[in-house]
Order: C-alpha cells, then structure tokens, then sequence
C-alpha cells in the first residue's frame, strides 16, 4: 500500500510557489560545478569524510555501485563475501587504528505532493468536501547511520540504526554473519535483522519521492483492514521490510549463481517477538549469465511463505498471536543489461489465507461469500547509466487484483460484507527521474535527485471516510540532495 | 552510366575512410580466447572501477595511492609481476586478464571475477593504451612449463638444498617467513618497502595459487620487485624439486607436499615449530 497523506496538508497552493521554488533549485544545479570526474580528480589528502567501505578500501563509489545506492555484480560479491575483497587485507587489523567503519546518509529535499479526492475538512464553514490537496515545501528524509565490516577474517556485521525524519530511531537492520564456513562460499550463516537476500532491493531503490516506493512489497488487499471500519490494517508484512531471523545463503566465486533460504520470525522484523511462536521461510536461487558485451544478465525465482495470527492474546507482560494462518508471496525477476541500458523487471504472484483477507479472527464465522484473496503484480523498471555520474530512472508498476477476498457487489463498499468491483484496490504507479553524482571520489557520496511520481488506486476513495469510491491518484515532485558520508 | 561512376567514387571514399578507422580499432583490440576487447569499451569501464588506485592517467597516483602500502601499478611504466613470459618482457594479454580476475593477495588489488569474460577483455584493452611500449615492444613468448615429475621425498629434499643453495632464504627467511637478513632492505620499483613473501601465513601466491604458478613466478620473476627470475640459473626438473620444498612451508595450508614432508621426523618437527597460536588475520592456525 502507498504512504497516506499527512493530516497536515494544506489546502491547495498557487502554482507559482512551486514554480517558483523549482526554478531556483534548477538554478542551483546549473550553478553545481559539473565538471567530469575525469577532469576533475578531488586532490588526495584534501577530504575527510569518508563513507566505510570506500574509506577502507580506496575504491570510488562505482566500484561496488551502478549508480548507489544500486550494487552491481562486483558490489554484489563483496557483500555476499562478507564484507569482504578476498586479497587477505579485509581484517579490521590491516586498518588505521583510526579506522572507524561508519557512514551517514541523510537527503534534504524539495517536495510537492497531491493526493486526489481527500475528504477536506473546513472549519471555516464546518463541512467537508471531496476535492485534491497539495502541498511542498523543504523537508528532510530520515537519517541512516551505515556501520558494516569485517570484526574478524569470516566474520562480518551490519548494523543500521536509523531515525525517522522527525528523529524517532530504530534498528533497520542488525545482523552477524559467518560466512565461508567449511571455506566454502556455498555455507554463509547471517543471524539478526536483515533484507531479505536476492530480489530487486527495496532498501537500494533508486527512487526517493513521497510515491516513488515500490508498491508490490507492500501490498495488501483493502479488504485486509478491520472490518470496524477504522481501517487500520489486521495484520501488516512486506516484502521490502527486514526481517529478523537466520539466513543460510550461498553463491558462486564470481556470484553468477546465488541461493539463500531463511526461517524468520513471523512478525514483520518488529522487535519484542509481538506475534510470537510463528515462523515464516525465504527461499530464492538465482543465476546470472553473460551476454557478450551487453553484459551480465541474471534472473532469479522467489518465494516467501508466512503466517500471521489472526488475534491477539494478551497479558500486561507478554502478547502472543494465535490463529495462524498462511499467506505467500512469490516470483521472479530478471536484471537484462543492452550495455548502458538496463531493465530491472518483477513478477509477483501473493495470496492471503481468507481469514487474513476478510480481516476475520479464526474463532469467528468468514463472511459469506468470502475467499482468499489473490493478486498479481509486477513492475519494469528502467535505468540509462549515460556514465557513473549520471543515471536516467523510469519504472512502471501495477497490481491486478486476480481474486477479491469478499464478494462483488457493483457500487457498494461494505468491510467485511461486498466490493464494489473486481479490480477495487488494483494498484498503477508510474515514477522517473534522475540521479546526477557532480563528482566522483572514494570518499563520499553526493546525488542531485530529481523525480516525479504518481500512483492510483481504483476504489481507493472508498477507503476515506465518506468517500465516493473513485479512483485516488496521488503524486509528489521531489527534489533533492542525496549525501552519504 | 554516371550514375555507375558515382557509386563507384562513392565506394572507394568509403573505403579510404574506413581503413584508417579499421586500423585503430585493430590497435585497441586485445584477443583473449574466443573474446576480443576493445578499448573504448575498457575505457568506460577503467573509470568506473579503477582509477580511484591508478590514476586517470594510468601511472598509479589516484588519489587513494599515497594511503596504499603497495603502491597501485603504474600503467605508463609497463613493468608487470604476473607474467608467463621472461623477465623484461612484456606479459601476454592473457597474463593481463588472468591478473585482473584473480587479483593480487596481500595488496589492495581485489579478484575481478565478477566482472565478465567480454568486460575484462576490454578493460585489458584500455590498460593497454597507458604506455607507448605496447607500441614499440612485442610481449615475450611465454615459458614453456614441464609436466610435473611425481612428488616424493628425494624430491623435497632437494629443493630444500636448493633454497640454501641459491640464498632463497636470504629474503624469504630460512622457515619461509618472508624475515630473511636482507628483508627489510628491501624495496620495489617505486621505491617503496615490500615485504617478501611469508609462506608460513599466505595459502595464495601473488601470481596465483597452484604448483604451476608457484614455477612461473621463479622462473620469470616479478618484474617491479626484488625477486628476480631464476630461469638462467636451475634446470626445469630442479625448479620443480624447488615448488615441491616451498609447498612444505605453507604450514597452514595443506598439500599433498606438506602431507608426505610430515610424514618424515624432519618433516613433522619443522611443522609442528612452525605452528603458532593464531594470526593477525583471524584465520588463525590449530595447536
């Protein structure tokens, strides 16, 4: 499902504002010292911040990255040895004492967003209307703080403590990993939290506006929210989430063939184990293949197989989710390189167990009528590297509701009783953009993000309060600048 | 008919203009196996990943250069260590290829396997423009390398007469700890201190891993650096009594050559002398 709208929107704004604000950071790129990277090596010993990796082994940022936060194959590798280059000087005991494997990340931006046919209270006249919200204005993302390494040869770890924009933090990722046991780079073991391995990376996307995530790992039909009417989903997963569990995964020497297969706590990475006693499983294999100069294609087989309580029993030290039921998501995707040209495509197929899809506690009767709920979905997503300081994105993306969970009844919206249509909840999403890197060096990091993205949702007002069960189209025009150090 | 004449002058414009262009794409070819590389290709692919160590211009100052301890190779000068051809020559563009895939242990240079056949091909390519010498020299015919001769003690023991014999010791310690008298005297073509190999820790050579690089590499030396080439100096047969012996001191590695020197009271007290209770690596070596 897509981010909502905050509260706090305003009522619509004059074009000129937004026009006016654009032009001015436009000038501000114009104004960037553009120079090439070839004519414009940094000075060696003039810069101190220095992302971790880069830092550690003297390599730019397109060593490891087709434009990054995306890896390539060599990058690839390197994670999936542990952190490690294999040429014996991976551990901490070959760097500076002063080493210190952390980076920052962190993108001030621009934004406009606009979300279609928001119910928009008036105090003025103490009514409420249909009508679209826009706002912009200056903003920041969240901050990731990055520590990776190796704390000893085969044994390396990551750890991501990351704060919201508004500074609440979290661990977005926190994991060890032993990898070559048996010296064998086919037996790698990785415990803690971590994205799950080998599918088209939510947490590298290339994309960074209010509607510009990838809306399949996420995806849950409406019917899944409580059948109260709050509309607050029953139970929440996405792909795209870290996860906390174990993680066994292997690859090849040159990381043409990957395989990883993990047992997860069913609890969507969230930490105090608030479901409990249930487990879910990762599989995913995949094999790259060279295509002369073209380059290095890969495509790959996913699946992921869950379950989720269906209530809560609870006491004041301890909750735990009972009623399990199943759910999967499950796929494939391909990476196909024309050179400078490359497509990222997904294909995912997801179904919820019906008493996950009418949001139905298991103790309870299902709705009449009510089935499991099946979805398909899939994106393209397109990249012109024109050089590594200068990447052209572009992705498409839809969700085609194959099965609704309650029955269809034309026009009318009831949770937990009817649809109003087949394809209520089915999902477009369109977004583009660019990334420009003014400079390149092995230290830090540096992008002028600029992207546009839109996504609809058919019924989606259905969803709002008094809504009118028209399409809800939202977009938002981003702005930023994309730093890491 | 004049319309003939046209095509005619047409075609031989044509190729007027196309044989200069073939040349110079023949000039920025390198063959490796069945995969040709092309330079403009390599050269795209030089400033993604390279020049961070060697420099835009090839000859090793990136900006990381002065942090490195074993200074990146200077393109331009054309002195290459991994060769299969004689000393002083220059390396094949197989060498080349084979170097970029497999990297070079204890420096900063990593394995780019992951890269591929047609990626490394041209990269090899554009490496190949840095330095006028590719013009000027043609690389060496590569060494011929004998079949192996079967292992066995005698074979063992002589190499171990060998390396006292031509003073291997001398630089690479009498254990093969790379803490010889003149190891620390020791620098390479830039000038800088390098530490000779330490059989006793590394279970990967600079130039490779197996008995038939361990050959090449005193056979054709490593250009570059203190360790020269022993083709003048021992025949074939005794150069492989000299790889058998050189084995047995990778005591952390095994071998069938560790396995058998063991196997001698010789053997097993050398071994077990030379174990020790871990490494700055964290590989660490059992008691």
């Amino acid at each position: 499902m897509f981010h909502w709208a905050s509260a706090s929107m305003k009522r619509r704004m004059p074009w000129l504002a937004s026009l006016l604000v654009c032009g001015f950071l436009v000038l501000a790129f114009l104004l960037v010292d553009s120079r090439s990277a070839s004519a414009l090596p940094i000075p060696a010993g003039k810069v101190y911040a220095i992302p971790a990796f880069a830092r550690k082994y003297g390599m730019p940022c397109s060593a490891c990255h087709e434009a990054w936060p995306k890896l390539n194959n060599f990058g690839q590798l390197f994670k999936d040895n542990g952190y490690q280059m294999g040429n014996d000087r991976d551990a901490p005991i070959f760097q500076q004492p002063a080493y210190w494997p952390v980076s920052f990340r962190m993108t001030p931006h621009w934004h406009r967003v606009s979300v279609d046919r928001a119910d928009i209270f008036n105090p003025a006249t103490d009514s409420t209307t249909e009508g679209r919200l826009t706002t912009h204005g200056f903003d920041l993302s969240g901050m990731d703080i990055l520590t990776a390494g190796t704390l000893a040869k085969n044994i390396s770890f990551l750890l991501v403590p990351a704060a919201e924009s508004d500074a609440v933090f979290g661990f977005e990722a926190a994991n060890v990993r032993f990898s070559n046991l048996l010296k064998s780079s086919w037996l790698n073991i990785k415990v803690g939290k971590f994205e799950l391995d080998n599918m088209i990376s939510e947490k590298r996307i290339m994309t960074l506006s209010d509607f510009g995530g990838y809306q399949v790992y996420h995806f849950q039909p409406a019917t899944e929210f409580s059948s109260d009417g709050s509309f607050t989903p029953f139970y929440t997963f996405g792909m795209g989430d870290n996860q906390i569990g174990a993680e066994l995964s292997g690859h090849s020497k040159n990381d043409y063939t990957r395989y990883s297969a993990a047992l997860l706590s069913s609890n969507d990475g969230s930490v105090g184990v608030p479901n409990g006693h249930g487990y879910d499983t990762y599989l995913t294999l995949s094999q790259a293949f060279e295509a002369g100069s073209l380059g290095l294609q890969r495509v790959g087989a996913f699946a992921y197989i869950g379950r989720a309580p269906t209530y809560l029993a609870t006491s004041s030290l301890l909750a735990d989710g009972f009623g399990q039921k199943s759910f999967y998501r499950a796929g494939f995707f391909g990476f196909w390189y024309l050179k400078k040209l490359d497509f990222m495509t997904m294909y995912t197929r997801g179904a919820d167990n019906v008493f996950l899809g009418t949001g139905t506690p298991s103790f309870s009767p299902l709705p009449a009528g009510a089935q499991g709920p099946i979805w398909n979905a899939g994106f393209i997503e397109t990249h012109l590297t024109v050089n590594p300081q200068f990447i052209l994105v572009n992705r498409y993306e839809l969700i085609r509701m194959s099965r609704q969970a309650l029955p269809v009844t034309p026009g009318v919206f009831e949770p937990g009783v009817s649809v109003p249509s087949s394809d209520f909840g089915d999902i477009d999403a369109l977004v583009f953009g660019y990334r420009y890197y003014p400079f390149m060096s092995s230290r830090v990091g540096f992008a002028i993000h600029n992207e546009f993205s839109t996504v609809r949702q058919r019924g989606g007002t259905w969803l709002l309060p008094g809504g009118s069960g028209k399409d809800l189209t939202n977009n938002s025009l981003f702005i930023g600048f994309d730093f890491i150090f | 008919m004049r319309a003939n004449k046209s095509m005619q002058w047409m075609f031989l414009a044509a190729a007027l203009l196309a044989l200069p262009s073939l040349a110079i794409a023949q000039q920025g070819e390198v063959h490796v196996g069945k995969v040709t590389g092309h330079s403009g290709a390599g050269k795209q692919l030089y400033y993604r990943f390279c020049w961070g160590c060697h420099g835009f211009r090839g000859d090793g100052n990136g900006e990381n250069g002065p942090y490195l301890n074993i200074l990146p190779r200077n393109f331009v000068a054309a002195t290459f260590k991994c060769r299969s051809t004689p000393t002083g020559t220059l390396p094949t563009d197989e060498d080349l290829y084979n170097s970029l895939g497999r990297g070079f242990n204890n420096s900063n240079m990593p394995g780019w396997i992951s890269l591929t056949k047609q990626q490394r091909a041209d990269m090899v390519a554009f490496i190949k423009t840095f330095s006028p010498r590719w013009k000027s020299d043609k690389p060496g015919d590569p060494i011929a390398v004998p079949t192996e001769p079967a292992l066995s003690l005698q074979s063992i023991q002589h190499g171990k007469e060998l390396f006292t014999k031509l003073e291997c010791w001398k630089c690479h310690g009498p254990e093969g700890r790379g803490d010889g008298p003149s190891a620390s005297t020791l620098t390479d073509s830039n000038e800088q201190p390098i530490r000779p190999y330490n059989f006793a820790e590394g279970s990967r050579f600079k130039c490779g891993a197996t008995n038939h690089d361990l050959y090449k590499i005193f056979m054709t030396g490593l250009d570059g650096t203190p360790m020269p080439s022993f083709a003048d100096v021992i025949k074939p047969e005794d150069a492989w009594d000299l790889v058998h012996y050189l084995r047995t001191l990778q005591v952390t590695h095994k071998s069938p050559e560790l396995t058998l020197w063991m196997s001698t009271k010789e053997g097993a007290e050398f071994v077990k002398a030379q174990k020790v209770g871990g490494t700055p690596t964290g590989s660490g070596i059992k008691q």
